[in-house]
Formats: C-alpha cells, sequence, structure tokens
C-alpha cells in the first residue's frame, strides 16, 4: 500500500469523490440546467446579442466543460502531493 | 487555376503528409501498434484524440443539422463535448492506472470472468463497424463531389491510404498521423467560417459574430433576422426548436454516457505515460474539440441566412432558376440539392409550408458553404481535404479498435494464451487488414441503415460500458453477476427500443407511443438507469468479488506507481 495508513487512503479517496461530485454538480447545472431545463427562463435575458439560454446551450456549456477539466487536473494534482501519492 | 485542380493539389499534398508520417511512425512491437509504446506527450495525445473523435459526421454534417435544427442541435453540441468532463473525471485516469491495452481487458480483469470479457468484446467490434461504415461513405461523397470521381473509386482511394497507415503503423502511426489531420480539418473548417463571419456580421471571430448585428446596416443581431425569417417562413423558431424538453435532456444525456462508453475514445487514455497525464489530455482533447463545435452552431446561423437570402432571394420573393448561382447546379448533379417548380413561376422558392419547392440535404451546409459564401477556390479545395482527414481520422482510430478486439482481447487473451508477442502483432495487422476491406465494402454498399445505428451505437455504449465501468473503479463491492447482467440487461432494453422504432415499426415512432416522451435516440439514458439498477439488485444476492480483485479497485485509486501500460 502506497499510503501510509488505510485511514489515508479513506480520506484520500473521500476528497477525491467530494471534488468529482461538485465539478459533476456544475457539469450538470451548465448544460441539463442552464441550457434545456431552464433555457426558457434564461431566454428572457439578453447576452452579448445572445438569449442567454441559447447562449448556454451552444456556446457557454461547452466553454465551462474546458474550465471544468482543467480544474480537476489542477485540484488532484494538489490532492496527490498532500497525500504522498503522485507519480515519480 | 480551377477548383478540380486545387482539389488535387491540397488533397494530394495532405495523402503524401499522412504517409510519409505513417512510414516514419512504424510499429516495431504489440506495445506501439496497440498504445503507441505508452509515450505519448499528453497535448499530442489530446489533438490525435479530437482528431480520432471529429469524424466526417462532425466536419460535415453536424453544422447543417444544427442549421435546420436550431435550438434543437444543442443535443449534439452539449453530448459530444460534455462526455470528455465524464471521461476525465471519473475513467481516463484510473483506467491508466490499471494500465492494460483495451476495454473489454479492464471489463475481463476486473469482473474475473471470460464472459463479461466475450460480452465487450463483442459489444466493442459491433460499435466500431456501425460507425467505420458511415466514415468510409463520408470519404466516398467527398471524393465524387470534388475529385468527381464516383464514390466507389473514391471509397477504395480512401481505404488504400487507411490501410497503408493503420496497418503499417497500428496506434503510432495512427497518432502522429491524427496530430497532422486535425491541422487540417480545423483549418479546413475555420478559414472558410471566418470568412463567412466577416462577410455577414463583420467579425473575425465566428463565436462572436454568431451572436452580432449583420453588417448590411440594418442593426438586426443575426439570431432575431433568423428567428424572423423563420416565423415568415413556417419554420419553428430557430432559437427555440421543436423537440420536447425532456427527448432533449434524455437524448444530451444518452450522447455524453455514450461518448465516454466508446472504445475507440477510452483507449486513447492508455497511450500516455502517467495517470496525471490522462487528466490532462483529456482536458487538451476537449479545448480542441470545443474550437470546432464552438465554431459549428456560427457556421449553423450565417449558413442558414447565406442559404435562404440566395434562394428566396433579398426581397422574399424567390430567385429566377435561370439566374440561379453556380453552387445550385453544381450539387443538383450529386442529388443533394432538388428544386420542383411548383407553382411555375420559374422561381426557387425555401419555406417550411406548402410554398416550399427545394429539397436540401443537410450535408451540403458545410461542403457547399464556400461556394454559396463565393470564397476563392483553393478554399473550397482545403474544406474537401478537411472532410477526407476528419474521416481518414476517425476510421484509422476505429479500425485499430477493431483489429485490437481481435488480436488481443479474442485470440491472446481468449482463445490462443501462448501465441509471442511477434505472433499477436501479425495478426493484429491481418485483422486490421481485413476490417479495412470490410469496412470498404460496407461504404461502396452502404446498408440503408447507416444513419439510424448511429443512435445505436452511442445507446450501446452507454447502456452497456459506461456502468459497468463506473461501477468497477467506485463501487468495490461489484461482483461479476451484477456487471454481466447489468451489461446484458441494460443493451437488451436499448437494442429493443431502438430495433422496434427504427426498424420493425418505424410509423409508430412518434412521441405519442414513445415512453415517457423519449425517443430512440435518446433511449440509451434509460438503459444506463436499468443497467445500474439491475447491476445493484443482483450484485447484492450473490457473493462478493474476490479479494485481489478488490486490493485492484484500491490500487487503481490512486496515481502512484503507474508506470508503463503493461504487457501481461
Amino acid at each position: 500500500m502506497a499510503f501510509h495508513s488505510k485511514e489515508l487512503a479513506k480520506a484520500y479517496w473521500r476528497e477525491n469523490v467530494k471534488l468529482l461530485l461538485s465539478l459533476l454538480f456544475i457539469w450538470a447545472l451548465v448544460s441539463f440546467g442552464f441550457g434545456i431545463i431552464l433555457v426558457d427562463v434564461l431566454n428572457q435575458i439578453q447576452f452579448f446579442g445572445f438569449k442567454l439560454g441559447f447562449w448556454f446551450a451552444q456556446q457557454g456549456s461547452i466553454y465551462t466543460f474546458v474550465v471544468l477539466i482543467f480544474v480537476y487536473v489542477y485540484k488532484m494534482n494538489r490532492l496527490d502531493e498532500k497525500y504522498d501519492v503522485q507519480e515519480d | 487555376m480551377d477548383i478540380r485542380i486545387w482539389t488535387f493539389l491540397i488533397v494530394g499534398l495532405s495523402f503524401v503528409l499522412y504517409i510519409g508520417i505513417a512510414i516514419y511512425c512504424r510499429a516495431g512491437s504489440t506495445k506501439e501498434f496497440y498504445v503507441a509504446g505508452g509515450g505519448v506527450h499528453p497535448v499530442v495525445n489530446g489533438m490525435a484524440t479530437a482528431a480520432d473523435w471529429m469524424s466526417a459526421a462532425s466536419f460535415i454534417s453536424m453544422a447543417g443539422l444544427i442549421s435546420f435544427m436550431g435550438y434543437d442541435g444543442a443535443v449534439y453540441l452539449m453530448g459530444w463535448t460534455g462526455g470528455y468532463v465524464l471521461l476525465a473525471l471519473c475513467l481516463a485516469p484510473y483506467l491508466r492506472k490499471f494500465g492494460k491495452f483495451t476495454v473489454p481487458d479492464f471489463i475481463g480483469d476486473r469482473y474475473y470472468s471470460q464472459t463479461a470479457r466475450t460480452v465487450a468484446v463483442i459489444c466493442a467490434i459491433f460499435v466500431s463497424f456501425t460507425y467505420v461504415a458511415g466514415q468510409m461513405r463520408g470519404v466516398g461523397v467527398v471524393f465524387s463531389r470534388f475529385l468527381e470521381v464516383d464514390i466507389t473509386t473514391g471509397v477504395f482511394l480512401g481505404m488504400a491510404i487507411v490501410f497503408f497507415y493503420a496497418v503499417l503503423g497500428g496506434m503510432k502511426g495512427i497518432t502522429y498521423t491524427q496530430v497532422a489531420q486535425y491541422c487540417v480539418l480545423m483549418m479546413a473548417y475555420l478559414v472558410p467560417a471566418i470568412f463567412i463571419s466577416i462577410m455577414i456580421t463583420g467579425h473575425v471571430i465566428p463565436q462572436f459574430g454568431f451572436g452580432a448585428t449583420l453588417a448590411d446596416g440594418s442593426g438586426v443581431h443575426l439570431l432575431d433576422k433568423l428567428d424572423g425569417l423563420s416565423a415568415e417562413l413556417g419554420f419553428a423558431a430557430y432559437t427555440s426548436g421543436t423537440k420536447s424538453t425532456i427527448d432533449v435532456l434524455f437524448i444530451t444525456a444518452a450522447l455524453m454516457v455514450g461518448t465516454a462508453g466508446l472504445p475507440h475514445v477510452i483507449v486513447r487514455f492508455f497511450t500516455v505515460p502517467k495517470v496525471k497525464d490522462a487528466r490532462k489530455s483529456a482536458g487538451w482533447a476537449l479545448i480542441f474539440i470545443a474550437v470546432l463545435y464552438t465554431t459549428a452552431p456560427a457556421v449553423a446561423g450565417f449558413a442558414r441566412l447565406n442559404m435562404i437570402n440566395t434562394i428566396n432571394g433579398a426581397d422574399s420573393q424567390g430567385t429566377e432558376y435561370s439566374e440561379a448561382p453556380t453552387w445550385v447546379t453544381n450539387w443538383e448533379k450529386t442529388g443533394l440539392i432538388g428544386w420542383e417548380d411548383k407553382n411555375e413561376d420559374g422561381r426557387m422558392f425555401y419555406s417550411g409550408d406548402e410554398r416550399n419547392e427545394m429539397h436540401i440535404d443537410r450535408d451540403i451546409m458545410v461542403l457547399a458553404n464556400p461556394e454559396i459564401a463565393d470564397l476563392p477556390a483553393w478554399v473550397i479545395a482545403l474544406v474537401a481535404a478537411g472532410g477526407v482527414a476528419a474521416a481518414l481520422s476517425t476510421s484509422a482510430g476505429l479500425l485499430l479498435v477493431i483489429s485490437t478486439s481481435i488480436s488481443h482481447d479474442l485470440l491472446k487473451r481468449n482463445l490462443m494464451p501462448n501465441i509471442s508477442d511477434k505472433m499477436e502483432l501479425r495478426y493484429a495487422r491481418s485483422a486490421a487488414a481485413v476490417a479495412v476491406c470490410i469496412a470498404g465494402y460496407l461504404g461502396i454498399n452502404p446498408p440503408g441503415f447507416v444513419a439510424q445505428v448511429v443512435a445505436f451505437a452511442f445507446g450501446l455504449a452507454a447502456s452497456s460500458f459506461f456502468p459497468a465501468i463506473i461501477l468497477g473503479i467506485f463501487y468495490k463491492r461489484m461482483n461479476k453477476y451484477g456487471a454481466i447482467t447489468g451489461m446484458v440487461s441494460g443493451l437488451l432494453f436499448t437494442a429493443t427500443y431502438i430495433v422496434y422504432f427504427k426498424f420493425i415499426n418505424p410509423a409508430a415512432s412518434v412521441p405519442e407511443n414513445w415512453w415517457f416522451g423519449v425517443s430512440p435516440e435518446g433511449i440509451g439514458t434509460l438503459g444506463m438507469i436499468v443497467n445500474f439498477a439491475v447491476a445493484a439488485v443482483v450484485c447484492h444476492l450473490t457473493p462478493p468479488p474476490p479479494q485481489d480483485v478488490q486490493d485492484m479497485v484500491e490500487s487503481i485509486r490512486y496515481p502512484q506507481g503507474a508506470g508503463e501500460a503493461q504487457v501481461h
């Protein structure tokens, strides 16, 4: 076992899952939430010439996805170092 | 120089480039053949993944589809990009740490079962063949229009090129060729998009032009203009679409989850050196994909406005057929556009109601776009090269999955475990060669259902692979009984629904008959839920997995000690 103790392994996994869930929440919010379910409400708002809901569905959600992955990469690298399980 | 010479020149040069790379990067071992030696830089891998992912359908058809669907086109935009978030966060790093070559490898080892492995192999082969048939067709269409050879010759030419670099180079050859193909296809997509954006809105960046006001001095926003035209011509408003909310939701989810479950995408993350790189690589892949996917809806909007204005004329009275621009007559020859003078006034008219006299295939929106906008000949030739690059890069990736499934999963791991690395490599090459021939045959004689089976491929991947892999990583208690019954029931459920509505009784495929209003395109989401539910129930009624499997699950959950992809 690469972790120093079983408790550390558990704690690492818990933090990992928590990070995953919070990022996936944003993922679902911008696509399923803003882009689909709330689209008619957000379409009342004008955003640089777009209706906001339409913009999220065809542009904004994609930009958010990219940002989410890089936030994940950054946070996971930090987490690996914190628990000393990064690659050599 | 005319368009034809330009096309021969640019497409020819791109072929020379691909073949050159293939010769330089031939594979010497199974490891190089399957995962490019496992040493690909994450940015390079991201670019190759993007080229692999963006098929003839993304390049040729997607903007056209959106152009006709308006808001509803978002299902493809979000569906085919959102899956990468799932991949990066839930699959790629763990599968990389697991460190074998293929998806069936993971399923077979994690569920300690040859049955599970075999189910996975069959799904992988079926999904990949479904896909590849469409790609070869795409090559044929591009060749037949731009080089004016018939479709069969076009497909043969495409087969020969793919054969050469996939069989010779394996994953290593494919990866570096795909980098070149990405550059070609991106240029081919962006150059006309930028030209048209400047012409219509005065903005250099299409993503901004999409929301901007028109450059004709009217001060009207592009999207408002499209909504207005749609209302006038009897279409649904461009920014609102016609599908029900629940259907849009399910289709988007099915495409996202399906993307994350497609074997030719997943295998990409076995080729990078570290777990860290697998995470990063998914991010880079999505950036490279997002460039095209955020441009596509802009192109769709521009193209629609351009097309309506050209056909109906600026005064919306219809354009005289005798004065039709050359692209109309050019594309009429391919059967992708048609005009029937119903009211016999000699004018063309396009609308969503009984006044309509035009038949317009969605595929020409991208291919004819530069001609509609009157761009120089070399841009049109570039689009041809881009279409071919998109189709070739995706087919090569798929062919590799098929050949790996046969030589590695079926032969080495199942039927003849004692063959040497050299023999396995030979089998892999032969399998790739056979797969190219079958794909070519399907491209020349396309089964009528190619378009329909794409829904199948995604539904299948969503309802079989994705839950099995997710549970395998995140739920240690999951055992082989749960996984196998889950995969089989998800698969059967999805397949039955699609086969019934698409093949047995297509007439019944209307929202009133769909379960919960979910169309066959979106049913994979429900199939996935069925899979998860069945797996959870069965697994609690059967014994837990053996200790060594549980230890393996523990060990793939953190990056340390990943090393290189393991040869068994």
